[in-house]
Formats: structure tokens, C-alpha cells, sequence
């Protein structure tokens, strides 16, 4: 089985560690500690497990964080190496000629520990704040992805627990089904924002995270308006597309919020004024040091930060954060969330969202497993790319990079015909005129267009 | 021997390169066989004994006014407004004709015992000006007099309690005024008329108003129907203003307006080439323009809008008249007429202009998009009589740098016009609709307009209203030598070189087309037939 491994090798991580500090992400993978090996296939940890056979696999800014040799030392006592990368995954179980689709909800928490009694937080729905995340019947490992049991996703197969498992709806394309787990992320964080009706939020951040997160605030709160801060062009119009009522560059972002605020502004020297005020709510879909100071730097005194994108070790000056009494607070995973319709599970509204908004269109880019260091590189630079998502495509069989104008048409014909996936669950994304692959972008309000972008369907 | 009138020069293959201003710098252009290039007149003769001439004035006054001195007893209040930085343009040497005319008019209060005394200068909704400017503007003399006792003030058109309503017009424009000056026995206006749009009624009813006076008349349905705004009498922007100024006059308010006319004796003499029609020049014009263009290709653009904004204009008095204002107006207009008057016949396919350095809202500052678009599309467009010079549906070329460059203190609320409102939309009603109140009644840009040296909040829709004639008039303006991301924004086309924009302009207007390139500054007025 092949696998995208990581190993324990402190000299790889210092070394993807120094790469990446020198020369941006990505570019350590290779002298960093993931590698393509060939292993048997793991053995079921116990009753429930199954092996599941992924169809797509996302990468995430926290396995290139990972990859880079960047993430927080805080994660070195919950996860158990080696492990293989891979916790946003759509596949199909193993054997089971039905083709029926699932995605998997990675976090291991007491039910896939066969913890019983499960914890307080288990037992309440919020999976994520598993308190038994090294515990029970596997290895420590917070998500499947970072556990040495379970394998991740970057893989031929995987092995998950069926409380993991959540069926795709027939109509649901792969590319959708692969988004829902990142969306999940986005939906708990726009709800533990508490966005009130008529209160103005920022969303810091246009990669996957920000834009779902936004996606997420549309779907699910009443804001009175919606400013996404986005870098690259394809993530501002994407932005807009999903209804951003204001899209700015990131060094935009004061001026723009002291505008939308009626803000006053203090001098300081050398450095752009301060606000006085600010948005209610900034969700900091990035996670950096300067994404949290931008963050502290445009929410209003009593205003809410909350921590969507991954932080690592961050240096900070806190002082407006104490003065300005600003709540910090973190929104990881998911569970259970409270709707005017009583509790629902967070994958429920996530599958809800990523349909009614088309998020499907997020995945802009397919890579085969054995050109994993152009993926990661891609991934780690998507949105200077004309990227937002890209994954391992791990279909059988393999689809032609190149298709001639008569399988084009023919396939288009069969898109137009065909709304359930073909028998063996893959899709076909539309082509361009050039022949390059085309993503079907859709606007909040509806609106369907074709854009091309660069030519990924990279299967050897 | 008198002046030479301006010229139309039609180009042969003898023909010179001619020059183009390009900000900061300049570019030698050749335009087709066939293209006509409009050349201002040469300056008229300064008044001989100007400071005599200012008090013939204000005791010969003209209208129904009374001369100036019987204007002034003891115990009166006297106020002494005048034209802010954005004039003359480029600052002239001192003494300014400002200082000239207010020295004189203090000397006439002083002789009749006039002790209350206050000088506004008349921003409108400008930046406020800097101590320098304003001792630039009034000489020493008067600002060390007037300043340190707080008798030198700047008009706020944000001071709650230092506005006053005085009235609506017959076409239901609320007319606001300086409290001060509203208040005051007599107020006396000091102006300078550099173009035609400049003085009348419009220098107490724009200068000294308040942002709910001035919207009415500044805004894109009057620049549209002002055909140009440098032609008083086809100019929506002037009829509302003469509506306002004379129910300025029946609330009892007394104005004696003193304009002056400059010549256009612009540049300095080591910048003489700039005047001069290129095959005319002499070893010494030559010399001085290659020099200075290779000094200035060497010059970071900080440095070298330094060293322009340095440069004090040897502008001298062509004429000064003072009384009632519209009878002070009809001579100063024919002043203005007989410096600046040039006539063309017929329209173009394709204008060109070089734009200079300096507009009048950014002496001391940064040309920054909004404002090039202004002064070639309002300014510069607008400079006729009659008819544009370019037929409808023509084109403009622009050659200007056009830098994405903001002044921080002059300019904030530009700087996020330009960010948030030109990337959604260009249309002057659409922004007019849907943004101008928001930014007109942002706290923090009448914080800064108040206190700082910023243009009020809704001074860059003005700019863009500025152009909504042109805006409507050109089938394509095209920028050459620009940053191509901000020519973009502003949404025109950006070219590397003339010829490119040529080409262009030839997609909309057809080929061979007949090019125009208006000569400026110095200035004139086209009077098209």
C-alpha cells in the first residue's frame, strides 16, 4: 500500500524547519520528513473499524505545517509517529461493491477509543474537545492523520472507525464531499463567533478556512456586513462570489474597517493610525503572529477574536488586547452545534452548506499520490497560483491527463445527464476551451460560470 | 510691442518634437503630419505700479458700490477673506497678490479706525493650509500681525456654531455661510483669478460655505450641464452660485469683492523653454531642457517633486478691479479673456495634453490618480468656450506618470475612494448615490479636515464629479507612461507610448484620425468654433 509517511527524524524536521523559514512553504519537502513509502496494510484496531479506500484527499495548512516542520512542540504528546497525513478524505470502503461514498470526521475521540464510559465533552457532542485524545485503544493522535494506527488519507487506504463515517448524498460530487470536513471547521467557527444580527464582522484570510468560514457567517448569521481580507485575485473574486459584502488587500484592512466603522484613529508614528473602534467579530482564518496583531488592531473594545486557522508558537503584543478588553478564543474541529432547530451535528450543516453554496468549486487542483512534493508545493503557494484547494486524487481508475474534443463532448453530454457520479464515484470536472481543467464557479445568488484555471488533472 | 496671441500650429515633417509635460518630467513627443498643436499667448505686460493700481482700485470701485473707504468707520467689523493655496498656480514669488491687495485694504481700515479685524482664508472644503503657506500667501507683515493674536483664521465648514443659514434659492438651495463673515458690516473678498472658472459669486458662496451649501452645485448633475465650467455663462456650477451669492447679498450681507488677474508669465527663467514654442527655442532653451530632463531621469520622484514644488512663478498683476461683485466679475472675466483667449476652429477625433506637476490641490503634495484625472479630465478638458475641443465620442490621451501615490495628511479620504469606491464602480452617479454621504459625514475625515491638513471627506468625489462631463463626452481616455494598475483603476487604458495610445485611439475613432495637442501650462482658454 502506498503511503505518504511521516517519521519521527528530529534531523528532517530541523532541516524542513530551517528550509521553509529560508525559502517559504513547501519548499522543504525535499530534505523534510514525509516520504512515499510501500507498507502491508495496518491492522483493524478492533471492533468497528473498516478499511476505507480514499477517493480524495485534501491537503491542509496543517499538514503543510507539518511537512515544513512548523507546527507547535504543544501537539508532540498527541500525536504518534510515524503517521500518514491526510484528514479531509472521501473514499469508499473496502469490498463494498455498493460504491457507496463517506466522508471521514477525523477526530479520535472515546468512541473510536472504545472508551466507555466517553468523557464530558464526548459525551455532550463535542468531539473535538475530546479529553481522551492519547488514550484507550490507539495511540495518542488527535485526528486520524497524526495517529500511527489509523493511517491518514495521503494513502491507498485507510483504516477508520464506523462513528467516523458520514454517507455522501448521491448528488454530491466528490470535490463537494471533500470540502465538508474543512467546512465543518468553518460552520463551528462562525457559530462560536456568536455573529449577532446587524453586528459587522471581519474574516482574515481567503484560503480554504476563510473562504468556507465566510461561506459558513452567510449561511448561518445575519451580519450587517462581511469584510474579507484576501491577497491573491482568484481568493477576491471567490470572495465576492460567496458574498462578501467588501473584499480588501490585507494592507487595506485598517482603512477599509475605519470606513466601515465611522472609526476615529490615533496617530503613531512610523506605523498606520490606530483604530478607536473597529467590527464586532474578526475571524483570523491565517493564525500568524500578524494575523492575530491585524486582528487585535481592527476588532472594537469588547469585540471577539476568534482563532480559526492553525497558530503556532506567535509573538504578540497584548497590551490592546488587556486595554480594549478583546476576548481571544479558539474554534478547532467540530461536534455538535446549537441551531434554532435544537443540537445538530456540525457535518450535517457542513454537508447542507457545501451544497447550498457550491463549495465544491474550492477544489482547484488534482494531484496522483506519486507527485506529492509538486502537490505540496502547489498547496503551499494555491492562492499566488490561482489555488484554493488542492488534493490527492486517488480514484481508480486512473483519468487521462489529456482527452481529445469528441471525449470531451461525450463527457460533457454525460455531465449534463448524469447528475450522480459515475459507478466507480468520480467526477469530471468540465473543461476549458484550451482543454485545460475548468472549476464550475458558483455565485451565492446563484450564478454559474465557467473559469479556467491551470492544468491539473495530473494523473500519469 | 504687444504680445503675440495664441497660435495653431499645424504639423509638417519640418516640425519639431514638441514637448509634453509628464509630472515631474517631460517627454518629447512627435505627432502626426496633419496633428495641430494649440500654443497659449504670450504674457501680457505686468501692471507698471501694481500696489498703485490696487488702490485706484478700491477707490474706483465698480457696480454700485461705494469705494472702500467709505465702506470703513470705527467699531465695525471687518472681514478679510481670500483664496487659499489651490491659487495661483505654480505659488507665485512673493510678494503674492494676495498680500499686495490686503496690505492695501489694512492700510484703508487702519486710516478710518477699523480695530475689529479677522482674515479667513477661504478653504471651502480644502485642506487647511500650513504657517508657511500662510505667510507665503499674505507676507510676513500681515500673518505676524494677524496670527499670534488668533485674528487669522481658516475657515471650518464643519463648526456647528461657526456656520450660519442664511437663506434658500429660488431652485431650493440652502445657502450656508461663515458666521463670521455673515456677521460682519462689511466683508471684503481677495481673489485671484487664475482661469475663468475662478472668482464671481463662487468665491464667497463656494469658499466660506458650508458641505450642505456647496453639494448643491457640486455634484454630477451640474458638471454635466456645464459646457465648460470655464464659460460662466454656460455653466450650471456658476448659475447656482450666482443664485446663492445673491441671496448672500438680499440677507444683508455686504461684499466688496477685489479681483486680480494674472499674466502668464508662469515659469522661471531657467524653466523659459516651458514657454517657449519648440522651434523657437535657442541654444540656451535647449541646453536648459536637456539638462534638466537628464538631471530629473537621475532624480527619485520625492526629490524631484521637491524641487518642483520649489519653484515660485514670476505670475505678474495684469489687472485688479474691486466693487460690487458680478460688475467686478464681467471685468475680470475680460481680463482673463484678453491673457488667455485662443481661437480654434472645429473639434478633433483625438485630444492630447501633458499634465504637469502641480494641480491645484496638490501644491505642497502629491498628484496622486484622482487628481490627475481631474486635471486632465476636468481641468484641462474643460479649458474651452463654445465646444470641447475633442468631438463627442472622441478620445483623450493623458501622459502623466499617474503614481499610486497618496499624500497621508492632504489626502486620507482619497486614498480609500480610490481603494473602495473606483474598484467597484466609475460611474459618477453610481459613487454620487452610493457612497458620497458616507464619506462626506465620516467622523474621522471631518476630524481630519478640522484639525489636520486634510481635504474633507468628500472632496474626491468632487474631484471625479469634476470630470463627469468629460467622463460623458470621450469615447476613451488612454494614460501614457502610467503605473498601469492605477490608470486601470481609474478606468482608463494605460500605454507605454504615444504611438501605442494612437493606435488605441484609432479602435475607437477610426483611422487617420485628427489629433489635437493643447500646449499647457501656461494656460488659455480655447474658444472653439
Amino acid at each position: 500500500m502506498r503511503e505518504l509517511l511521516v517519521e519521527r527524524s528530529l534531523p528532517r524536521f530541523a532541516a524542513a524547519r530551517a528550509v521553509s523559514a529560508l525559502a517559504g512553504s513547501g519548499s522543504a519537502i525535499g530534505v523534510g520528513p514525509l516520504r512515499l513509502a510501500e507498507r502491508d496494510p495496518l491492522p483493524l484496531p478492533g471492533d468497528g473499524w473498516v478499511r476505507l479506500r480514499p477517493l480524495l484527499s485534501g491537503i491542509c495548512g496543517s499538514d503543510l505545517a507539518t511537512v515544513d516542520g512548523a507546527s507547535s512542540r504543544y501537539f508532540e504528546p498527541i500525536v504518534s509517529f510515524p503517521f500518514v497525513l491526510g484528514h479531509e478524505v472521501v473514499g469508499v470502503l473496502d469490498g463494498d461493491e455498493s460504491g457507496e461514498r463517506y466522508v471521514l470526521e477525523p477526530v479520535l475521540g472515546c468512541a473510536a477509543r472504545g472508551i466507555d464510559p466517553p468523557c464530558d465533552a464526548c459525551a455532550s457532542g463535542r468531539k473535538g474537545a475530546c479529553e481522551r485524545i492519547a488514550f484507550g485503544q490507539l495511540e495518542p493522535g488527535l485526528q486520524t492523520g497524526f495517529c500511527t494506527q489509523t493511517g491518514g488519507g495521503w494513502s491507498d487506504g485507510l483504516l477508520a472507525h464506523r462513528s467516523q463515517l458520514h454517507r455522501v448524498p448521491g448528488e454530491l460530487s466528490d470535490e463537494g464531499a471533500v470540502l465538508v470536513e474543512p467546512t465543518a471547521c468553518a460552520v463551528h467557527a462562525a457559530l462560536a463567533g456568536g455573529v449577532a444580527p446587524g453586528e459587522r464582522a471581519v474574516v482574515l484570510g481567503a484560503g480554504t478556512l476563510g473562504l468556507t468560514t465566510l461561506a459558513a457567517l452567510r449561511h448561518h448569521t445575519l451580519p450587517a456586513s462581511l469584510l474579507v481580507v484576501a491577497k491573491h485575485p482568484v481568493q477576491r473574486e471567490l470572495a465576492s462570489e460567496l458574498g462578501a459584502d467588501l473584499v480588501v488587500k490585507p494592507e487595506e484592512l485598517e482603512r477599509a474597517v475605519r470606513r466601515l466603522t465611522g472609526s476615529l484613529a490615533l496617530p503613531r508614528s512610523g506605523a498606520p493610525e490606530r483604530l478607536t473602534g473597529g467590527v464586532d467579530v474578526v475571524f483570523d482564518c491565517v493564525g500568524s503572529s500578524s494575523s492575530i496583531a491585524a486582528s487585535l488592531a481592527v476588532v472594537r473594545p469588547g469585540g471577539r477574536i476568534v482563532l480559526v486557522g492553525m497558530p503556532g508558537a506567535v509573538r504578540l503584543d497584548l497590551a490592546p488586547l488587556w486595554q480594549r478588553e478583546v476576548s481571544l478564543t479558539g474554534a478547532y474541529a467540530y461536534g455538535s452545534e446549537q441551531t434554532a432547530d435544537g443540537p445538530r451535528s456540525t457535518f450535517d450543516l457542513s454537508f447542507e452548506l457545501v451544497a447550498s453554496a457550491g463549495l465544491d468549486r474550492l477544489v482547484s487542483a488534482r494531484y496522483p499520490l506519486e507527485r506529492y512534493e509538486e502537490a505540496v508545493r502547489h498547496a503551499a503557494h494555491a492562492g499566488r497560483r490561482g489555488a484554493v484547494k488542492v488534493v490527492f486524487d486517488l480514484r481508480r481508475p486512473a483519468r487521462a491527463a489529456w482527452r481529445t474534443r469528441d471525449q470531451d463532448d461525450a463527457a460533457r453530454r454525460d455531465d449534463a445527464t448524469e447528475a450522480a457520479p459515475s459507478p466507480d464515484g468520480s467526477t469530471r470536472a468540465p473543461r476549458g476551451p484550451d482543454g485545460a481543467a475548468a472549476v464550475p464557479r458558483r455565485s451565492a445568488r446563484g450564478r454559474t460560470r465557467n473559469t479556467t484555471t491551470e492544468p491539473v488533472e495530473a494523473h500519469e | 510691442m504687444s504680445p503675440r496671441p495664441g497660435f495653431v500650429l499645424e504639423v509638417d515633417r519640418s516640425t519639431p518634437a514638441t514637448l509634453f509635460w509628464h509630472g515631474e518630467g517631460f517627454r518629447l513627443e512627435r505627432l502626426p503630419v496633419g496633428s495641430r498643436v494649440l500654443y497659449p499667448p504670450e504674457p501680457l505686460a505686468a501692471l507698471p505700479d501694481p500696489d498703485a493700481a490696487i488702490r485706484h482700485a478700491l477707490e474706483n470701485p465698480l457696480g454700485d458700490s461705494e469705494p472702500l473707504s467709505s465702506l470703513l468707520f470705527p467699531g465695525m467689523r471687518l472681514t478679510i477673506a481670500f483664496d487659499d493655496v489651490s491659487l495661483p498656480l505654480p505659488p507665485m514669488r512673493p510678494p503674492d497678490a494676495r498680500q499686495r491687495v490686503i496690505e492695501a485694504v489694512l492700510d484703508a481700515a487702519a486710516s478710518a479706525g477699523v480695530d475689529d479685524v479677522v482674515l479667513i482664508a477661504a478653504l471651502a472644503l480644502h485642506r487647511r493650509m500650513t504657517d508657511d503657506e500662510l505667510r507665503h500667501a499674505l507676507g510676513s507683515r500681515v500673518f505676524d500681525a494677524f496670527a499670534p493674536h488668533g485674528l487669522l483664521l481658516q475657515h471650518d465648514a464643519e463648526d456647528p456654531s461657526g456656520i450660519v443659514h442664511l437663506g434658500v434659492t429660488d431652485q431650493g438651495e440652502d445657502v450656508e455661510l461663515s458666521r463670521r463673515a455673515a456677521e460682519s458690516d462689511l466683508l471684503v473678498y481677495v481673489n485671484i483669478n487664475l482661469v475663468a472658472m475662478d472668482g464671481g459669486h463662487k468665491s464667497v458662496a463656494t469658499g466660506l460655505a458650508s458641505y450642505k451649501s456647496i453639494r448643491h452645485h457640486h455634484n454630477v448633475r451640474t458638471m454635466q450641464h456645464s459646457r465648460s465650467f470655464m464659460d460662466r455663462h454656460r455653466s450650471e456650477l456658476h448659475s447656482s452660485n450666482w443664485r446663492m451669492g445673491r441671496v448672500i447679498r438680499d440677507a444683508g450681507v455686504k461684499v466688496f469683492q477685489i479681483e486680480t488677474t494674472l499674466n502668464l508669465d508662469t515659469f522661471p527663467s531657467q524653466f523659459r523653454f516651458l514657454q517657449r514654442r519648440e522651434w523657437e527655442w535657442t541654444l540656451r532653451d535647449r541646453a536648459g531642457f536637456q539638462a534638466t530632463r537628464a538631471a530629473l531621469d537621475r532624480t527619485p520622484p520625492a526629490i524631484a517633486r521637491q524641487i518642483f514644488s520649489s519653484i515660485r512663478s514670476p505670475h505678474a498683476l495684469s489687472s485688479v478691479q474691486a466693487g460690487e461683485v458680478e460688475a467686478v466679475h464681467d471685468q475680470t472675466l475680460a481680463n482673463v479673456h484678453r491673457q488667455q483667449l485662443v481661437e480654434v476652429s472645429g473639434q478633433t477625433d483625438v485630444l492630447t495634453m501633458g499634465l504637469p506637476y502641480i494641480g491645484p490641490y496638490n501644491v505642497n503634495s502629491i498628484m496622486n490618480p484622482i487628481l490627475v484625472a481631474c486635471l486632465g479630465l476636468g481641468y484641462f478638458f474643460n479649458l474651452y468656450r463654445g465646444r470641447p475641443l475633442v468631438r463627442e465620442g472622441g478620445v483623450c490621451i493623458i501622459s502623466h506618470p499617474t503614481p499610486w501615490a497618496f499624500h497621508p495628511v492632504h489626502h486620507p479620504s482619497y486614498l480609500d475612494f480610490f481603494e473602495q469606491v473606483l474598484s467597484e464602480t466609475t460611474d459618477p452617479l453610481e459613487i454620487e448615490a452610493k457612497y458620497e454621504e458616507s464619506f462626506a459625514t465620516d467622523p474621522w475625515y471631518v476630524h481630519l479636515y478640522r484639525t489636520s491638513n486634510a481635504y474633507h471627506g468628500v472632496h474626491p468625489f468632487y474631484m471625479w464629479y469634476w470630470c463627469a462631463h468629460a467622463l460623458q463626452h470621450l469615447g476613451q481616455v488612454i494614460i501614457v507612461g502610467g503605473d498601469r494598475s492605477a490608470v486601470r483603476r481609474l478606468g482608463f487604458k494605460p500605454a507605454t507610448t504615444l504611438a501605442d495610445a494612437l493606435e488605441m485611439a484609432e479602435d475607437v475613432v477610426g483611422r487617420d484620425p485628427s489629433v489635437t495637442h493643447v500646449h499647457v501650462p501656461p494656460l488659455f482658454l480655447a474658444d472653439v468654433t
